[in-house]
């Protein structure tokens, strides 16, 4: 977890973890698995007024947050969401809802940013990976835009009421706030990995909307930062699922007994879990470090949100797999819980680019600047 | 209240500027062990950075130091980078053996060596693994009898990094044999020049001869240099090997220097511009080997802070520490690995004047588990993580609550 929160946000810690714990147990998480939307409405509207929409938003708009520092608060939400392979759309409605209220538009979009603030809505955040170009293309008429292009998968897609949608255009890159209702979007939904957590591809077949946020080819800073907030939920999420997984199969390792000792005992079993532990910390580290760059906006969030993303995104999985392999034969079966982490730490790995997508960027910016030339 | 980061920062940038000789890149001063002169810089660096108030930042005041935070060491050496600066001192000067006289000295030991370590007179090493095994450290075997207010010194140490260009070392020396054996060590500050000590240099594979040994022949020690309590020796043992995981891991706030460069002791050849030489910079495996190097770079540091700030911070427990050892080592046998891959075959013939460029991460594959083994081994930190850490039960010790002579040594030692 991060360490040096001051005392309002441990408290909030410990809220959130109740409420999880009461309102979204791991049989809770199953039990999801055939619903739909993955996630309960009513439910996310309750952890909306704990805050959970607001953190990023300012104030004047409708938002707020604990302790100045809201990307650091939503890390907490986030990370304890991981403990519990939450449901509900925490990463792309917050990155939308920062995003309008970021925004020179904010205030054509108070309407839309106050029902995603209440949990009345949630958005998707419609974003081509790091390095790619978008494959929604927008092209001027008079008087709005028309956007034509096909993209996936999309986080909440199907469920969304509101888009954020990147398109290239003649301009350059600009983005545009579509409702899901608007002729020419249609939204099918992916089967997805994680047992809550939806995907969707969604067209557009020339949906026209005048709603653009922010300037046309203003977007290519906006879209940086929406990526880092993206990145930073991730990696705060993953860091708290790997860190109770850890904990489980620590336990599991004392009370497991074979040849008249408990695992933890065997010092080869005893030398993995050093690994993991180190691993676990590890990942916490770079997840606290992208997240108080990103927060204050340093020169170098860009660098420590993808070395955060490439290190955790690898780390992870390796983790829980290897927590499979101290669980024996029950670690792959249905009934342990074990996969519903695998699960979720496998789709961060891949989602907003992939480990090798992320070195990459982090060579790009190496070795561009000078640093390592 | 110390001087806020705001103030300082601009402070030491302006002093650095004014008073510090640049380097000529980013490894001067680091040590291969076989440059005297270095060590008669890195003594005058030092003796500037006293002169100017920047020595000892996290020193307490009343023994030469300035009493801030790693906070401000850290803004420091972020300053500093592209500065001579005196790396040599880092370790264990520094970082190990001057905190563990600040832990266990008397008053008068603090103030007889604390102020000339700051200063840059006196420079420090530890005596403690021995010739018949290094991870087993409390079964040492070199002796010092008590003959009144004088013990007589007799042994040998080995592994001691630079121990020829010391003053004084830290040696562990068995003082009760009738004891189990933790309890009968006594930890010593040991004059390295004098009659009765031989030290032999020892050359490593990457040609360095940074290694020592030495050879102890009826050395006497005055009582007054016990550091700690007599047969008290492994608290203190205990306390250098919690600083020297600490430092080895890249998270002590005693260090001066650009971040990176201390722990290492030889950075390791730069990547991009060896890539660049050997025409692979646009090959995208290459840029990923690249990118995952600079990963690693950074979560080592990242979780120095972590660990070092969680530690100071009452939120992490002291063995802690043990993961930095691990993460640093495991992350160097990496990215040692990468340098080689990187290099291709520039790594294992290069032309004489390149040999920064490619042909020396060949060489620093040739000592990558350097870093596994030095600052105890990689073994030692994993059973430290799962039985302190975790909890886990210890490893059985066939020499636990048995007295010392009674213990079955090698047959060779």
């Amino acid at each position: 977890m991060q360490l040096g929160l001051n005392a309002d946000q441990q408290l909030f810690r410990r809220t959130v973890r109740q409420f999880l714990e009461r309102e979204a147990p791991l049989t809770t998480v199953r039990e999801l698995t055939d619903d739909p939307a993955g996630f309960d409405r009513g439910w996310w509207r309750k952890g909306a007024e704990l805050g959970w929409t607001s953190m990023l938003v300012p104030e004047k708009v409708g938002g707020g947050n604990l302790s100045g520092e809201g990307l650091r608060d939503l890390a907490i939400v986030a990370e304890e969401m991981g403990r519990l392979v939450s449901p509900g759309p925490l990463v792309p409605t917050n990155v939308v809802a920062s995003a309008l209220a970021e925004a020179s538009t904010v205030d054509n979009h108070t309407e839309v940013l106050a029902a995603l603030l209440s949990g009345d809505a949630v958005a998707a955040w419609v974003a081509p990976p790091p390095g790619a170009a978008p494959t929604v293309t927008a092209r001027a008429t008079d008087g709005g835009w028309v956007l034509d292009g096909t993209a996936e998968p999309i986080e909440a897609g199907a469920q969304a009421d509101y888009l954020l949608v990147t398109a290239s255009t003649a301009e350059g890159l600009t983005q545009f706030l579509v409702a899901v209702g608007a002729p020419g979007v249609a939204r099918t939904p992916l089967d997805s990995l994680d047992l809550v957590r939806r995907f969707a591809r969604i067209s557009f077949d020339g949906v026209t909307t005048s709603t653009v946020v922010g300037v046309p080819d203003g977007a290519a800073d906006a879209l940086e930062r929406q990526l880092q907030t993206a990145l930073v939920l991730q990696a705060a999420e993953t860091a708290g699922a790997i860190e109770r997984v850890l904990e489980f199969t620590v336990a599991w390792a004392f009370d497991r007994y074979s040849f008249g000792r408990p695992l933890a005992s065997y010092q080869a079993l005893k030398h993995r879990f050093a690994d993991m532990k180190t691993w676990v910390e590890a990942c916490h580290a770079t997840a606290t470090a992208a997240t108080v760059a990103a927060q204050e906006r340093s020169a170098d969030a860009a660098e420590l949100v993808s070395v955060a993303k490439a290190y955790i995104g690898d780390r992870a999985t390796e983790v829980v797999q290897d927590c499979v392999q101290m669980h024996g034969g029950i670690g792959v079966t249905w009934e342990h819980d074990l996969h519903l982490y695998l699960r979720r730490v496998a789709t961060n790995r891949v989602t907003y680019g992939t480990p090798n997508d992320h070195r990459r960027r982090v060579a790009d910016l190496v070795t561009a600047d000078g640093s390592g030339a | 209240m110390s001087e806020d980061l705001q103030t300082f920062r601009p402070r030491a940038r302006a002093w650095l500027a004014e008073n510090m000789p640049r380097a000529a890149d980013a490894t001067a001063g680091s040590t291969d062990g076989r440059d005297d002169e270095a060590w008669v810089r890195a003594r005058e660096l030092q003796r500037i950075l006293f002169d100017g108030g920047f020595a000892g930042l996290c020193y307490p005041k009343e023994y030469g130091g300035q009493g801030l935070t790693p906070a401000h060491q850290r803004v420091f050496n972020e300053e500093a980078a592209g500065y001579e600066m005196p790396l040599l001192l880092n370790v264990p000067t520094f970082s190990i053996c001057a905190p563990a006289i600040l832990d266990f000295g008397t008053e008068e030991q603090k103030q007889r060596y604390l102020p000339g370590v700051i200063r840059g007179d006196i420079v420090l090493v530890q005596f403690l693994s021995e010739p018949r095994g290094g991870s087993d450290l409390a079964g040492a075997v070199t002796r010092a009898t008590r003959d009144g207010d004088v013990f007589m010194l007799n042994g040998s140490k080995i592994w001691s990094s630079n121990a020829y260009a010391a003053d004084y070392g830290l040696c562990l020396a068995r003082t009760d044999w009738d004891a189990p054996k933790h309890r009968g060590l006594t930890m010593f500050v040991v004059k390295v020049h004098q009659p009765g000590v031989e030290v032999r240099r020892i050359k490593q594979v990457n040609g360095n001869m940074e290694f020592c040994q030495e050879f102890f022949d009826d050395v006497p020690i005055p009582a007054s240099e016990v550091l700690g309590e007599v047969n008290g020796g492994w608290a203190v043992a205990s306390r250098l090997l919690f600083h020297e995981r600490t430092a080895v891991g890249g998270g002590s706030p005693y260090v001066s220097g650009p971040p990176g460069v201390e722990r290492s002791g030889e950075a390791a050849p730069d990547l991009t511009s060896t890539a660049r030489a050997g025409g692979r910079l646009g090959d995208p495996v290459v840029r990923e080997l690249i990118g995952e190097d600079r990963v690693l770079e950074r979560v080592a540091d990242q979780l120095a802070v972590r660990v070092t700030e969680g530690i100071r911070g009452g939120e992490l427990p002291d063995s802690t520490a043990s993961l930095l050892r691990l993460f640093m080592a495991t992350a160097n046998v990496r990215r040692t690995q990468i340098g080689l891959e990187v290099a291709g075959p520039r790594a294992v013939a290069w032309p004489t004047d390149e040999f920064r460029d490619g042909g020396s991460f060949g060489v620093h594959f040739l000592f990558r588990q350097g870093s596994s083994l030095g600052g105890g081994s990689t073994e030692m930190a994993r059973n430290l993580i799962s039985e302190r850490l975790l909890g886990m039960p210890r490893e059985f010790a066939a020499d636990r609550d048995v007295p010392f002579s009674q213990v079955r040594q090698s047959k060779t030692s």
